[in-house]
């Protein structure tokens, strides 16, 4: 059935806590009427509230709550309408969750999942935008996952709420309106594999969450120029996929590896350095990387005009790689809506 | 309170200064490497919840975490294995002296970060609630917990949810050096200041055990019972240094007057003599007590010292739940 992102996000939260009455679900706004975009609306409703509710703002509590409601059997999934917010609850995080079977001699895990929720553009600004996939994908302990397509919102979402580890679940604001095909009932989506999207031989393109959006249009725009990039949809940050990746370029030998968050410390950085210093003998070409600039997102539309990495980049990345001119004036004309929104669905305010 | 319960009381007490002595006497053989912070002066409150606390009711606790993982039963073995590093250990050396395990006898964890643990309390008492399981979440806390942001908002949340947890605060007077005269304005209480959230609080002499048992009884009754959170305060004192086995009042930062004022009302010694007055206790009795402890403690040592270290593979694993992760 086709269905928007967040639907299926709301559909796969209530195939869990259908499935397992041990699954809660918590988080600011959570019941409230407009339910976080849409992803939890009325989920109060079906499942009563105490299994799904709204919370002090208390992120860093609510956060060691979940850590222990799970210690003793719930799977506890816990809301962030942005990512910036988390940032509060870090010491729960990084001290707690990802360390309390390790730092406990193996006795017991912490199946929490911790949705966070990336703004972008549409004046989020500063604080409002942050993609810090890196920063928990550096934590042993935590699994990261950024689902890019509605049914991968489902099946990931459902693979992360029944994952017996923490798993830090990343969804980008601008994917929530992408409609696609999600299939109905329990269907988990295990955290191993990445998505080979389109197979190529030219340039593998490594990409994750709304990144992999902009790299599709550059991929099936330069098609048409005789150009077949294999474009990975990484899905999972930690544990990544190195197979996939690694299988593709050796048969592309080049790498242009996309990063939503910013360039120094990305995990596009990390992809050029495992592939750079372990498959070196694989690469025709130096491997390349785009990631956010080393600034904050700033709010006013002037000022993020040329902030992101967008598929035109993508494209010229492509060309610079093989040496050749590519056009993209006509790839870029096919936006008709501004810059910092991701379709005519949005208008803000967050 | 029945007899029967003052002599574990006086027993767990003797046990967990004798616990915490032998430690520091044998610290400096290098053997136990890890940053260690003992309880010594502060037996009564861990060995009054002890004897409160049923062996299925849940507990956490922070750093200085000795006393609270033996009051609730955990096993002394795996305690000192433990702390020597070995695979025999509760947490198989990963832990150390500061992330205590027995689930066996529901206690829960210890971690290092102050604070850490709090919120994870609150959260293990809530299916407690959802299934009427009858029991109670206990988190151990010191003075410097109630500085910390995630303990407000702990509390409150436990408020809120009326769940079943024991905040119980040993306040030793001391964060590491500082002293709450710099952490606390003058006058307040930091039951008065947990107070505000809407709870009932409580403040006591944290050396006088049977007094703290009388007072938990009395709270953690009302929390079975679906009444919702309770705080408790308890004074005491710690005698050695912040971590180590050393003391520590020679180098300025509390009156040597303070800490003899303690000694004197020492908890453990005022129980036996209690004890022995009343008429509950003999002489032999409590020596008895001491070479059972004593003993015990010898094959907690022997057993630490010849259990193996773990295999250096050990130190990839448990990250995640499969190798895979």
């Amino acid at each position: 059935m086709a269905t928007t992102f967040a639907a299926a996000i709301r559909d796969g939260l209530a195939t869990a806590l259908a499935a397992d009455p041990n699954v809660i679900c918590f988080g600011l706004g959570t019941d409230d009427p407009k339910g976080v975009f849409g992803t939890t609306l009325d989920l109060h409703k079906q499942f009563g509230p105490e299994r799904v509710f709204d919370m002090p703002t208390s992120e860093a509590a609510m956060t060691g709550f979940a850590i222990g409601a799970a210690l003793n059997g719930m799977r506890p999934v816990m809301t962030h309408q942005r990512l910036d917010f988390a940032l509060l609850s870090l010491d729960q995080l990084v001290n707690n969750a990802a360390k309390w079977r390790f730092m406990f001699g193996g006795k017991r895990g912490v199946p929490i999942t911790i949705r966070m929720i990336i703004g972008r553009g549409w004046g989020q600004g500063p604080t409002h935008s942050q993609s810090l996939q890196s920063w928990f994908a550096h934590i042993p302990g935590l699994k990261v996952v950024m689902p890019t397509t509605a049914e991968d919102a489902k099946g990931l979402l459902l693979g992360a709420i029944f994952d017996d580890d923490p798993v830090i679940f990343l969804e980008h604001r601008w994917l929530h309106n992408m409609q696609g095909e999600v299939p109905a009932g329990d269907v988990r989506t295990p955290l191993g594999k990445a998505r080979v999207v389109r197979q190529g031989d030219a340039v593998t393109i490594v990409a994750m969450s709304y990144m992999t959006v902009e790299a599709l249009h550059a991929v099936d725009h330069l098609v048409a120029q005789g150009i077949a990039c294999e474009l990975i949809d990484l899905r999972i940050i930690r544990p990544l996929d190195w197979p996939t990746v690694i299988t593709s370029v050796q048969k592309t030998g080049r790498l242009l590896a996309l990063d939503s968050g910013h360039l120094t410390g990305g995990v596009a950085g990390e992809i050029v350095a495992r592939i750079a210093t372990d498959h070196f003998a694989s690469l025709k070409s130096a491997p390349q990387r785009l990631a956010a600039p080393d600034v904050p997102e700033a709010t006013s539309p002037a000022l993020t005009k040329n902030y992101h990495v967008r598929a035109e980049h993508i494209a010229q990345a492509v060309g610079r790689i093989l040496g050749r001119d590519v056009e993209t004036a006509s790839l870029v004309a096919q936006r008709t809506f501004p810059h910092d929104v991701p379709g005519t669905w949005f208008s803000g305010p967050f | 309170m029945n007899p029967e319960t003052s002599r574990r009381l006086l027993f767990d007490m003797l046990r967990i200064r004798s616990v915490e002595e032998t430690i520091a006497a044998r610290y400096g053989e290098q053997k136990m490497r890890c940053p260690t912070h003992l309880s010594v002066g502060q037996e009564a409150v861990a060995a009054a919840a002890g004897a409160v606390l049923r062996p299925t009711d849940l507990a956490v606790s922070g750093h200085r975490a000795h006393a609270h993982y033996l009051a609730k039963g955990g096993s002394l073995k795996a305690m000192i294995a433990e702390i020597y590093g070995k695979v025999t250990g509760c947490a198989r050396g990963k832990g150390g002296s500061m992330h205590l395990v027995d689930e066996s006898v529901g206690f829960m964890g210890s971690t290092a970060i102050v604070g850490g643990t709090v919120p994870v309390g609150v959260g293990l008492s809530y299916p407690m609630k959802l299934n009427k399981t009858g029991q109670i979440s206990c988190v151990f806390l010191g003075d410097a917990v109630p500085e910390t942001g995630v303990f407000f908002e702990s509390v409150n949340f436990a408020v809120v949810k009326r769940l079943p947890v024991l905040f119980l605060c040993e306040n030793n007077g001391y964060s590491v050096y500082s002293p709450l005269s710099v952490r606390q304005p003058p006058g307040r209480k930091l039951s008065e200041l947990v107070a505000g959230f809407g709870l009932e609080t409580h403040h006591g002499d944290g050396n006088d055990a049977r007094a703290v048992v009388a007072a938990l009884s009395e709270g953690v009754a009302a929390i079975r019972a679906g009444e919702g959170p309770r705080f408790y305060e308890f004074e005491t004192y710690r005698w050695r240094e912040h971590c180590g086995p050393n003391y520590d009042n020679d180098i300025g930062y509390r009156a040597v007057a303070e800490f003899e004022a303690w000694k004197q009302r020492d908890p453990v010694p005022a129980l036996q003599r209690a004890l022995i007055t009343e008429g509950i206790m003999t002489e032999a009795d409590v020596a008895d007590m001491q070479a059972e402890i004593d003993a015990e403690i010898g094959e907690a040592f022997a057993f630490a010292e010849s259990s193996p270290f773990p295999p250096p593979e050990d130190a990839f694993t448990d990250v995640y739940a499969s190798a895979a992760g």
